[in-house]
């Protein structure tokens, strides 16, 4: 259901026609200091399928590094990994991996 | 019977009595309003044209609260890149969708309490299936996003800072709060996660 919204997303956006299509696109996700260590863990663990340990690593990088890289993939499927995130209540954002 | 959560039969378990629910409720139902506002954002003639002919809004909101709702998707898209513009994009197309699970998820809440009605001091016991257990987790979550926005709450140690409130501060009582439904959230997830880790 949310991925027609991706997709159309995708096709009418204009910033894809300066940007490189060879180069991948990635999900940031960033610190805060509402968000409970536990719960972005869980969240990490629950939507991508992480394992304990690497949802606890990113979840770590997040708050030590003020942000991490939780996915990479097309742009399509950046942004529904974003909306996700916002879903949960985490603060991401996408960009191409430069 | 506890006042905060612990896993139950596959869900979780916590107590409330009157004032407790009545609380979590009232913060409940203020936030759906905030985010119904949002819906009926921008009364001109032209914001209602734009409308007709757009999916959902492509301005953040001005609310600070609701900004940290409802993010940009797009901050920075390199020196070619409009990130406003891809987020307005973006923002067309997913924020119906957003504000929809979030009213979901604050209205399950507000079901679940209605159903409890604890009277006076008497706990009753509060038992939430998986399912809602996810929506509790994300209502949990936004209601303290939205108390930390109007706290000023905007780095780890802000937090801190306001448990040496004086006790006459205004400020207490959403303090308290906060500091309620972080525990009552926190001990969520731990019910929530332990099946996952078995």
């Amino acid at each position: 259901m949310r991925c027609a919204a991706a997709v159309e997303t995708e096709r009418s956006a204009t910033p894809s026609e300066v940007a490189d299509p060879d180069v991948p696109w990635i999900t940031l996700v960033h610190n805060d200091p509402v968000n409970l260590m536990s719960y972005v863990a869980y969240v990490f663990q629950s939507y991508f399928g992480y394992s304990e340990a690497k949802a606890n690593q990113l979840m770590l990088d997040v708050h030590h590094k003020g942000r991490a890289v939780v996915s990479s993939g097309t742009r399509e499927e950046m942004e529904r990994d974003v909306q996700a995130m916002h879903g949960y209540g985490l603060w991401a954002t996408l960009r191409q991996d430069r | 019977m506890g006042r905060y959560f612990t896993a139950e039969d596959g869900g979780a378990t916590a107590s409330f009595d009157a004032i407790e629910a009545g609380v979590l409720r009232a913060y409940t139902e203020q936030m759906l309003e905030l985010i119904d506002a949002r819906e009926s954002a921008g009364g001109t003639a032209e914001d209602l044209i734009a409308s007709a002919f757009s999916k959902g809004p492509t301005e953040p909101p001005e609310d600070p609260a609701l900004a940290r709702l409802f993010p940009d998707a797009y901050t920075d898209l390199g020196p070619d890149g409009d990130a406003q513009a891809a987020s307005a994009e973006f923002r067309r197309y997913t924020e119906n969708d957003l504000r929809a699970r979030k009213r979901d998820d604050a209205r399950a809440v507000i079901r679940s309490l209605e159903a409890l009605a604890p009277e006076g001091r008497r706990r009753e016991r509060l038992h939430l299936e998986p399912d809602e257990c996810r929506q509790w987790l994300g209502a949990l979550n936004d209601l303290r996003l939205v108390i930390a926005s109007r706290l000023g709450i905007t780095d780890d140690e802000d937090f801190e800072k306001l448990m040496d409130l004086d006790d006459d501060d205004p400020r207490g009582p959403l303090v308290l709060t906060y500091g309620w439904l972080t525990t009552l959230q926190d001990t969520l997830v731990e019910a929530m996660t332990r099946p996952l880790q078995r």
